[in-house]
């Protein structure tokens, strides 16, 4: 044994050993760990010493270790638009928020914004580049605080969301009131009649209103109707009409279209089923359940205006 | 060349470290050098003792000798071309009206491309694919043919280094003065003549670093903004990293970088058949049947020689001393050779030279073999395909898509409508205007409240809004369910109008 190579290697001088020895010729090798290692893990001792100091690091009791790292970033208030500056401890929140605010693209949005804010109704209508930022950025908005009752696309629901895609509306549909709509909300109401009217009498007014949009051909029961609609008894047309056209400041609907709100008529197939369906809701009336929060304190005017831009070329912009 | 960077910097970290180098060392040196073990490098796995095997071999410095010739002319040729294009051609302007007015511009935050009367949009960065395919393909081809062409005359790392070893000629003196000069302990003259060839390098890497930085943003600017120290982190950031590349890759590592860390230096032999043109010894001429043999008194003359068997290689060492891979061609084809030709340059009875495996044997040998031919007509097809998608080039794109949410919406009149979202680009670096219209849907009427007809201004993208409407639908009339869009160049462009043929959605059963 006492030739064999571990002996070569250490007779060759390749192999340091500590300079002990047990037993006669026990030894042990002495093999240092490489110097670049041994540096790179002093290099991580320094390294997390100073991590210490900077980033938030150790727990301590309830609180812990927040370092002396700082994030600056601004933040803008979405009601007041005031743009605030702030400082925070190190954390990756804050640093998000720094990154997101120096981005180039948030540049591009703060100058977009900036044209958008002076510029009227008809000049934002008639600039493409502003109509793409008004689509793209009010999409986002729409999402964040209309669709959860219009609709992602606006589309409504029958009976409880107005359709904002369409080209009817019951509050006016220029710019200007759409934006009005959005500040100050509205209160879509109508007078149950159940109890004023006879059975047959609903049955009557149903039967006429239908014909107004051709759902139905006149008859002997329409015009019953027709003069309940348009006499004392009904007195509907003080809210629709006298050409049941609907008043846009009462927020009352245009009758003669083809466009059903409330009574899901179009979806029922036969003449009875559109006129039971239509005599509900002339019996109960719509009450307070049609509300429009105003937005005006939720929103920023910015956003308020992006938005009614935005709805407005939803329903075709007419 | 940063992942290049870092294989040399875990080969310089890790001496005698890393055992899965298993280099041992076997060939007798021919370059002078002052080590003990007088060897050079050769893989031939392990062997011997213990204690001669080298776990990492640390570099035995190369003082190639200058010489004149053919292949020399022919290799400072290509190396000022491609100087001249290199360090040139980002200060090249170009005249753009809205765009950049340097001919060669990559410009990354822009998402453009100019070079010259090309402007490359986002879109058509597939012919980079394109380009890529070509350049492999190329490779396949030459280096089929005729062997390590890429590497001996054209590779950056054989210019530079070319260029760091000509300044280190310039400054130091001929491959004996370099040796002396190393050999010699720091005093004044070793201090000038180092700190001069260090500095001169260093001049040559910056300015490399620069110029490249160049190709990304405005040439002018930028070396003004450098020098004021206002020019962007990357820009700083990539001349920084790539003089230090240039530097260690060019100045220090050298052959190194061919030897451990190039790939294609490695798989280009998988290329090599019989046929493909190396640089060889003739040992048939050379060795004789004796063997080379120095030129004593008494085996000069070649009647003299051939008596006593000995081949036409004098011994003389030419072919060694000038090569800057530091082997001898007449052990035979090497991985280590880069087929720069130098030791032909260098032979003066002839015998390097440039053949083939067959020609070797006697035998002809064949250019025109199914694999050249292949690679050729895949080159020339790769060539023409690119070629032809760059000239036929759209001046503008256009696409149009539906809005389905909701799928249509029900108007007062009866009417249905559908909505479309139209994206267009303009890729001209000029303005141009566009018209759209459509087609194919009986009754239908398009409205883009009057941007119908638009103005696009230089590589202007814009998306637009569009409605498709049409009458109410009478009885059990069919509605078509599908409208065709033309978007058209009305002015600035002459191309062929855009057809796209979109989904109409109508309520089902009325």
């Amino acid at each position: 044994m006492s030739d064999n190579k571990l002996n070569v290697r250490q007779q060759s001088g390749a192999v340091q050993t500590t300079g002990h020895a047990w037993d006669g010729d026990l030894q042990e090798y002495n093999n240092p760990l490489p110097r670049w290692w041994l540096w790179c893990f002093y290099g991580t001792v320094v390294f997390s010493i100073l991590y210490w100091f900077i980033y938030p690091s150790w727990p301590v009791g309830q609180t812990w270790l927040k370092g002396f790292g700082t994030v600056d970033y601004t933040i803008t208030d979405k009601k007041t638009n005031k743009v605030e500056e702030r400082e925070q401890r190190w954390n990756t929140r804050a640093l998000l928020l720094a990154d997101l605010g120096e981005a180039a693209n948030n540049e591009q949005r703060k100058a977009m914004l900036a044209k958008v804010r002076v510029a009227n109704y008809d000049q934002i209508a008639k600039d493409p580049k502003m109509m793409e930022f008004v689509r793209s950025v009010g999409k986002g908005l729409f999402g964040d605080n209309c669709a959860a009752c219009h609709g992602r696309g606006g589309q409504g629901v029958v009976g409880m969301y107005p359709n904002l895609t369409d080209d009817d509306w019951l509050w006016g549909g220029s710019m200007d009131k759409i934006h009005e709509t959005l500040a100050q909300g509205r209160m879509g109401f109508m007078p149950a009649f159940e109890g004023v009217l006879k059975s047959e009498q609903l049955d009557e007014v149903a039967a006429y209103v239908l014909t107004l949009s051709g759902e139905a051909k006149p008859s002997a029961t329409s015009e019953r109707g027709k003069e309940i609609f348009h006499g004392q008894i009904g007195g509907c047309y003080y809210c629709h009409g006298a050409d049941a056209k609907g008043v846009p400041s009462q927020g009352a609907a245009n009758l003669t279209d083809k466009i059903w709100a409330i009574a899901d008529v179009p979806a029922q197939k036969t003449l009875e089923d559109k006129t039971a369906v239509l005599k509900t809701f002339i019996a109960n009336g719509v009450n307070n359940t049609r509300v429009m929060p105003a937005w005006k304190g939720r929103l920023n005017d910015d956003d308020i205006k992006l938005l009614a831009v935005y709805v407005h070329q939803l329903g075709g912009a007419k | 060349m940063g992942i290049d960077l870092m294989f040399y910097l875990i080969i310089s970290i890790f001496p005698n470290s890393s055992a899965s180098v298993r280099w041992i060392t076997a060939t007798p040196a021919l370059q002078g050098d002052q080590h003990d073990c007088s060897h050079r490098l050769t893989l031939i796995g392990w062997n011997m003792s213990e204690d001669s095997i080298q776990l990492y071999q640390k570099r035995i410095p190369i003082y190639p000798r200058s010489i004149e010739g053919r292949f020399r002319n022919l290799k400072t040729g290509v190396m000022v071309l491609a100087y001249a294009v290199y360090f040139l051609l980002p200060w090249l302007r170009w005249e753009r009206p809205d765009a950049p007015d340097q001919a060669v511009l990559y410009d990354l935050p822009g998402r453009h491309f100019y070079i010259f009367g090309l402007t490359v949009q986002v879109q058509d960065i597939f012919w980079l694919a394109g380009v890529l395919i070509i350049f492999a393909i190329l490779l396949f081809f030459v280096t089929g043919l005729a062997g390590r062409v890429w590497c001996g005359y054209f590779c950056f790392q054989t210019l530079w280094t070319d260029l760091f070893i000509m300044i280190e000629h310039w400054v130091q003196g001929e491959r004996p003065a370099r040796i002396r000069l190393d050999r010699k302990s720091w005093n004044r003259e070793k201090w000038i003549k180092k700190g001069a060839t260090y500095g001169l390098w260093l001049l040559v890497a910056f300015w490399t670093g620069l110029t490249f930085t160049m190709y990304w943003v405005d040439a002018p600017t930028l070396v003004v903004d450098m020098l004021l120290g206002r020019a962007s982190y990357a820009a700083y950031f990539t001349t920084f990293f790539l003089t230090a590349t240039t530097f260690v890759m060019a100045g220090l590592a050298r052959e190194q970088v061919c030897i451990y860390m190039c790939p294609y230096a490695r798989f280009q032999s998988a290329m090599f058949d019989h046929d493909t043109l190396i640089i060889s010894y003739d040992a048939k001429k050379g060795e004789g049947s004796e063997g080379r043999a120095k030129a004593y008194r008494g085996q000069r003359t070649p009647e003299e020689r051939k008596a006593k068997g000995f081949g036409e290689c004098i011994d003389c060492g030419h072919c060694v001393l000038v090569c800057p891979m530091g082997i001898d061609i007449r052990d035979g084809l090497q991985y280590q050779c880069i087929s720069c030709a130098l030791c032909i340059d260098a032979c003066e009875h002839d015998l390097v030279n440039y053949t083939s495996e067959n020609a070797l044997n006697g035998r002809k040998t064949q250019f025109l073999r199914p694999k050249t031919v292949g690679y050729g007509v895949i080159l020339a097809a790769a060539t023409a395909i690119l070629t032809w998608s760059v000239l036929t080039r759209a001046p503008y794109t256009g696409t149009v898509e539906q809005i389905r949410q909701p799928l249509y919406t029900q108007l007062s009149d009866g009417g249905i409508r559908n909505a479309y979202e139209v994206k267009l680009n303009n890729k001209l670096t000029e303005p141009m205007t566009v018209g759209i219209h459509i087609e194919g849907l009986p009754g239908a009427t398009l409205d883009m409240d009057g941007m119908e007809r638009i103005e696009l201004a230089p590589q202007e993208r814009i998306k637009l809004l569009a409605r498709v409407q049409i009458p109410p639908i009478e009885g059990s009339k069919v509605v078509g369910d599908k409208v065709t869009f033309v978007i058209e160049s009305l002015e600035g462009a002459t191309a062929k109008a855009i057809r796209q043929e979109v989904p109409f959605h109508a309520p089902a059963g009325s």
